[in-house]
C-alpha cells in the first residue's frame, strides 16, 4: 500500500490535461509512444472533438523511482462540467491527491476552481503544474503567482512542463511519489470499496470502478452495494491498465474494477460502497447522493413507427448513462415518446447527440423545463414534469419551483455583471466575501429553471470565463409560474409549450414567436403564430403567403438538376410534422430553443 | 428526332445572375473548340444514324464564335450527322455582338433561328445585372436582325428585378410584340447561390427578389401575351402559333439530344450525361487519347451519367409535362407503372380542388394560379 499513489488531474479544457496524461503513459511505459493515439483517455468521439471529458477514466501505471522502489500509480481523470459534479466529487472522494493543471499562456480558469476547491475539502495535495512552458506567449510567472495566491504553496512546489516536449515529466512523476500520500485504510477491516464510475460492457454486463478504502476484495466474493441493498458474486476483479487486467484480489488503496453481472446500470451507483455479505462493513462511505436528474425533455421520434426504436436506443444509452431516466409520454402535437430526464443542459445535447450519432435516431426534443410542484384548491399535490401536466387555472392553487444556491468564484472586475445577470434570472444575492484579494465568491438563490436555459454560457461570457459555478439544490418555493402555449393558426403545439414565470412570459412569448417566424418556411396560405398564456394573446407574429415559386427555367442541365432540387425538398417534408395545415420542420423543434 | 446542344462556354463579362459555366477568358478558345470538333466526331454513334432535327448553340456566349470558328463547327456536324433539310438551327447572340457584318455572316450559315439576350430596355436593369450592352444596343440589334432577314426570333427577357417597375416591364413587354418577335422567354430573375448577385443580396447592397413584384409581373406577362395572340406553352416561353422553339420542345417532350462542350447535358429516354463544366479538364481529357477510341473510356474525366430509375423518370416527367401546355398524361405515367398513377391521382386532387390544376380527361394542366406554383406542384406529386 505504501508504493501506491492515487490521484486525479484538474484542468481547465486545453489546459494540456490529455496531452500530458498521454506522457505519463509513455514515460511509464504502460503504453509505447508508437501506440499511442492522440490523447488516449477520451474515448467518446464526443469527447474528443469537444473537448472536454463526460465520463470519468481511470489507468494504472508502474514507475520505478530513483529509489529503486515501483511504485503503482493509479491517475482519475474527471469530468470537467458542473452538470457531472457530482461524478466529479467521486472521483476525488477516490483519491489523495491531485495535479492542478494550468495553462502557462492561459492562467487559472474559473472553471478549474470548484473543482480545485472540491479536492482541498477532501483534503487532497495538490501538486500544481504551470503546463505549455514552451509556449512563446507563456507567462510562467504570473501563472505561478496566481497558483500561489489560490492554494498558498510555495513557488519551488510548483512543477514547470510541457506535455509537448516532455519537459517536466520526470519531476512529476517525483512529486507524485514524494509528495502524495500513500492510501491510508486498514487492510483488516471490513471491505469498503468505492465506486466512482461505471461503463457497461455488451459483453461484461456493468463494470464498476472502484477505490478499495478498507479491506480486500477478492475474485469470487460474494458481495452487497451497500445504497441499493443489492447482493452479487464478484465474478471478475481487477486493474484498470489500457485494457482490463484480471487479478485475484484488490487490497486496500488499490484503485480497480469489479465485475459482477449486472445488465442493469442502474443498479451500479456511482458513489455506492461494495462491501462482503460475509463481515460487511456497518457504515458505508460518506458522501453518497442518489443523482437526481434537474431537466426533463420530451424526445420524441420524428416518424410515430419509430417510437420502439427509440425506446430500445434509450434503454442501450441508459446501460452506460445511469444518470438518464425516462418514460413513455405522449404529446397532441408529436405523438408518441418519452419524457426524459437529464442532469444539465450539457447532459441533454449529450444524449440527443449520441441518439443522433450510436443509433441514428432522428429525434425531436420538447422545450427544457425543471420538475415542478402544483397544489390544487383541494391540497392535492402533484409533480408536474410536463407543462401539459399543469392543472387547470380553476382548481390550481399554486405552484412551487426548486431553487438552487449556486455559488461563483469570480475576479472583482465581474462582480457587478454578474450580479446583473443573476438579478435577471430572478436570483438572490446570499453572500459575497473575497476569498483572496483577487478572487470573491458570491452565493444566489435562483430557480433552477433560470439557470437550465442559457445561464452558463452567459455567465462564462460576461467573465470572459472567469467564472466558476457550481450549484445544489436548496428545496421548493412558491412561485408565479404560468403555462405560455404556442399556437399556430390558433392550434395549440404542445411540445412548445413552457412553464415560465409570469413576469417573463412576455418577452420569452416574444421570442419564441419570433424565431419560429424565421424557422417556419413559407406556405401558401398565412400563418399565425401565437403566444398565449390561457385565453390571453401575448405575443404574435405573421407569415405571409407564398405567392409565386422560383419557377426558372429548364432545359437540358436543367432538368436533372431541378429534379433534384425538388426531391430534396420533398425529402425534406418526410422530416416535417404536420399542424393542421400547417408544416413544421424538426429544425424548428431544436432551433427554436437557441433564444439568443 | 434527335437534337444537339452546343455548350460556348465564353462570355465577355459575367452577369451577375448568371450560374451557367463559362469563362470571360477566352485564351482557350481553340483549344476548346478543337476539342468539341473531336467529341463531335466520337460521339456520332450515340444517335445512332437518325435524322438530326435541331441544332442549338447556347452558352456561354455562342455569338463570340467567328466565321471560320462556326464554319469548323458546322461543317463538323454536318460531316458526321444526318442534319434535316429542314431542321432548327438556334445560336443564342448577346446584343453587343450583334453587329450588321456579324449578322451576314450568320446569315451565310446554317443559323436560321436567332435567340437574343437583351433582358431588358432599361439601362439601370442592364447595369444591375452587369450585362455587356447598353438599353440602344438592345433595342438596335433586334432591328437589324430582322433587316438582315432573320425572321425566326426569339428575345430574353427577365422581370423581378428590383429596377424594374411594373411600367418598365410593359413597356419590354410590349417593345417586343410591337416588333413582331414570335418568341419571348421571359424569366424571373432568381438569385442563384455563389453568384456576383447572390453576394450583392446577402451583403445588403442589392434588395432581394420582392416576391410580389415577381407574381405580379409574370401574370402582366400572361395578360399582355394572351392578348397578343401569343400560347404560353411553356412557363417561361411564349410563341406565336408555329413558332414554339423545337429544340427546347424536345427537351421536353422527352426526346433524344446529345450535349457537345464543357458542362453540356446529353439524354437518350432513359440515361442522363453530363460532361465536366471545367474548359481546362474539358480540352485535356479529349485531347489526350487518339481517335479511333471508345469515347466511353473518358467517363468520370470528360463526362458523368446516371441511368434513371422508374420513379426518376416519372419525377422528372411530371416536373416538365406540366410546365407545358401539352399538360401531363396520365397514360404516359401508367405506363411507368401503376404506382405511379395511383401517387398521382392522389396528389393532383388537392391541387384540382385548389383550381391549381384542371384535368381533361387523361391529361392534367396547371390553371393560371397553378402556373404561379408550378415546382410545388410537381414537388408534392414526387415519388422520393
Amino acid at each position: 500500500m505504501k508504493n501506491i499513489r492515487n490521484f486525479c488531474v484538474i484542468a481547465h479544457i486545453d489546459h494540456g490535461k490529455s496531452t500530458l496524461s498521454d506522457r505519463l503513459l509513455e514515460y511509464t511505459k504502460t503504453i509505447s509512444a508508437r501506440d499511442m493515439k492522440e490523447q488516449t483517455l477520451d474515448d467518446m468521439d464526443l469527447e474528443r472533438e469537444r473537448g472536454i471529458t463526460i465520463k470519468s477514466h481511470a489507468i494504472q501505471m508502474k514507475y520505478v523511482h530513483a529509489d529503486g522502489q515501483v511504485y503503482t500509480f493509479n491517475m482519475i481523470d474527471t469530468p470537467g462540467h458542473v452538470d457531472f459534479s457530482y461524478e466529479v466529487s467521486r472521483s476525488i472522494a477516490a483519491c489523495e491527491g491531485a495535479l492542478l493543471l494550468v495553462d502557462a499562456s492561459q492562467g487559472i480558469q474559473a472553471q478549474t476552481i470548484s473543482n480545485l476547491y472540491l479536492a482541498i475539502e477532501h483534503d487532497l495535495e495538490i501538486i500544481p503544474i504551470v503546463n505549455k512552458i514552451d509556449m512563446e506567449s507563456a507567462m510562467v510567472d504570473e501563472v505561478s503567482d496566481q497558483i500561489i495566491d489560490l492554494i498558498g504553496c510555495k513557488r519551488e512546489e510548483i512543477i514547470l512542463a510541457s506535455g509537448r516536449t516532455g519537459k517536466g515529466v520526470p519531476d512529476l512523476l517525483d512529486a507524485i511519489v514524494n509528495r502524495i500520500p500513500a492510501p491510508k485504510g486498514d487492510p483488516e477491516a471490513p471491505l469498503q470499496a468505492l465506486i466512482f464510475d461505471s461503463i457497461f460492457n455488451s459483453f461484461r454486463g456493468v463494470i464498476a470502478s472502484i477505490r478499495i478504502m478498507n479491506g480486500t476484495l477478492r475474485q469470487g466474493d460474494r458481495v452487497r452495494f451497500m445504497n441499493t441493498g443489492k447482493e452479487y458474486s464478484a465474478d471478475e476483479v481487477g486493474i484498470l491498465q489500457l485494457s482490463n487486467v484480471p487479478k485475484t484480489e484488490l487490497l486496500t488503496g488499490d484503485v480497480g474494477y469489479v465485475i459482477t453481472g449486472i445488465k442493469i446500470s442502474k443498479e451500479i451507483k456511482v458513489g455506492d460502497t461494495i462491501t462482503k455479505v460475509e463481515n460487511p462493513s456497518p457504515e458505508a462511505i460518506k458522501g453518497f447522493e442518489d443523482v437526481k436528474p434537474m431537466v426533463f425533455a420530451g424526445i420524441f421520434p420524428l416518424d410515430n413507427d419509430d417510437f420502439e426504436d427509440l425506446r430500445d436506443s434509450l434503454e442501450k444509452l441508459q446501460l452506460n448513462d445511469a444518470s438518464l431516466v425516462f418514460e413513455p409520454e405522449s404529446s397532441a402535437a408529436l405523438g408518441f415518446g418519452f419524457r426524459c430526464g437529464f442532469l444539465g443542459m450539457l447532459h441533454l445535447e449529450i444524449v440527443q447527440e449520441r441518439l443522433a450519432r450510436e443509433f441514428n435516431q432522428d429525434v425531436i426534443t420538447t422545450i427544457p423545463n425543471v420538475s415542478y410542484i402544483a397544489y390544487t384548491k383541494r391540497g392535492e399535490q402533484l409533480t408536474v414534469r410536463n407543462p401539459a401536466d399543469l392543472p387547470d387555472p380553476t382548481v390550481l392553487d399554486y405552484v412551487e419551483e426548486p431553487y438552487i444556491q449556486a455559488q461563483v468564484i469570480t475576479k472583482p472586475e465581474y462582480i457587478g455583471s454578474i450580479m446583473t445577470l443573476c438579478m435577471e434570472k430572478r436570483g438572490l444575492l446570499a453572500k459575497q466575501h473575497y476569498l483572496t484579494e483577487n478572487r470573491v465568491e458570491l452565493l444566489f438563490e435562483i430557480p433552477l429553471a433560470e439557470i437550465v436555459f442559457d445561464f452558463y454560457d452567459r455567465l462564462k461570457s460576461i467573465s470572459r470565463g472567469y467564472a466558476s459555478f457550481d450549484y445544489s439544490p436548496i428545496g421548493y418555493r412558491q412561485s408565479e409560474l404560468v403555462r405560455l402555449d404556442i399556437k399556430l393558426n390558433a392550434e395549440n403545439v404542445d411540445a412548445l409549450s413552457a412553464l415560465v414565470h409570469r413576469d417573463k412570459a412576455e418577452p420569452f412569448g416574444r421570442k419564441i414567436c419570433k424565431k419560429l417566424k424565421d424557422l417556419l418556411p413559407r406556405q401558401q396560405f398565412v400563418i399565425a403564430i401565437q403566444a398565449a398564456i390561457g385565453a390571453k394573446i401575448i405575443a404574435r407574429e405573421t407569415i405571409s403567403a407564398m405567392r409565386k415559386d422560383v419557377t426558372a427555367k429548364c432545359y437540358g442541365g436543367d432538368i436533372s438538376r431541378k429534379r433534384k432540387l425538388l426531391e430534396k425538398q420533398k425529402e425534406g417534408k418526410k422530416r416535417m410534422r404536420q399542424f393542421g395545415k400547417i408544416e413544421v420542420p424538426q429544425k424548428a423543434f431544436l432551433d427554436v430553443l437557441k433564444l439568443d | 428526332m434527335p437534337g444537339i446542344y452546343l455548350h460556348i462556354p465564353f462570355c465577355k463579362q459575367a452577369c451577375h445572375y448568371c450560374n451557367f459555366h463559362f469563362s470571360t477568358s477566352l485564351k482557350q478558345k481553340d483549344a476548346l473548340l478543337e476539342a468539341m470538333l473531336r467529341e463531335l466526331e466520337w460521339r456520332r454513334e450515340e444517335l445512332k444514324g437518325e435524322e438530326v432535327q435541331t441544332i442549338y448553340l447556347g452558352g456561354g456566349t455562342p455569338s463570340l464564335l467567328d466565321e471560320s470558328e462556326l464554319r469548323r463547327l458546322f461543317d463538323t456536324i454536318y460531316k458526321w450527322y444526318p442534319v434535316a433539310p429542314d431542321a432548327e438551327v438556334t445560336l443564342e447572340a448577346n446584343p453587343d455582338d450583334l453587329t450588321a457584318a456579324k449578322l451576314q455572316v450568320l446569315r451565310h450559315t446554317p443559323v436560321n433561328r436567332l435567340s437574343i439576350g437583351v433582358q431588358s430596355f432599361a439601362e439601370a436593369d442592364l447595369r444591375l445585372m452587369n450585362r455587356a450592352h447598353n438599353a440602344v444596343e438592345a433595342r438596335t440589334c433586334i432591328e437589324q436582325a430582322l433587316a438582315a432577314g432573320f425572321s425566326n426570333l426569339t428575345v430574353d427577357l427577365i422581370y423581378g428585378s428590383p429596377t424594374t417597375s411594373d411600367a418598365q416591364w410593359e413597356t419590354n413587354v410590349r417593345t417586343l410584340t410591337e416588333l413582331g418577335i414570335p418568341h419571348l422567354s421571359c424569366y424571373c430573375l432568381t438569385v442563384e447561390p455563389k453568384t456576383a448577385l447572390d453576394f450583392f443580396v446577402q451583403k445588403g447592397k442589392t434588395p432581394p427578389v420582392d416576391e410580389e413584384q415577381a407574381s405580379r409581373q409574370f401574370e402582366m406577362l400572361m395578360d399582355i401575351m394572351e392578348a397578343e395572340g401569343y400560347e404560353h406553352y411553356e412557363i417561361s416561353n411564349f410563341a406565336r402559333p408555329g413558332f414554339y422553339s423545337r429544340h427546347n420542345a424536345s427537351y421536353w417532350q422527352g426526346v433524344t439530344y446529345l450535349g457537345i462542350g464543357p458542362s453540356a447535358h446529353s439524354f437518350d429516354g432513359r440515361q442522363r450525361k453530363w460532361n465536366v463544366a471545367n474548359n481546362a479538364k474539358y480540352i485535356k481529357s479529349l485531347l489526350s487519347i487518339a481517335p479511333p477510341t471508345e469515347i466511353s473510356i473518358l467517363e468520370g474525366d470528360l463526362f458523368e451519367k446516371e441511368t434513371l430509375t422508374a420513379a426518376q423518370r416519372y419525377n422528372e416527367y411530371v416536373m416538365i409535362s406540366l410546365r407545358t401546355s401539352w399538360g401531363c398524361r396520365l397514360d404516359v405515367i401508367r405506363a411507368l407503372g401503376p404506382r405511379f398513377e395511383q401517387l398521382f391521382l392522389k396528389g393532383i386532387r388537392d391541387f384540382i380542388l385548389q383550381d391549381a390544376v384542371q384535368q381533361e380527361g387523361e391529361v392534367f394542366r396547371l390553371t393560371r394560379p397553378g402556373k404561379l406554383i408550378a415546382d410545388r406542384i410537381a414537388m408534392e406529386l414526387f415519388e422520393v
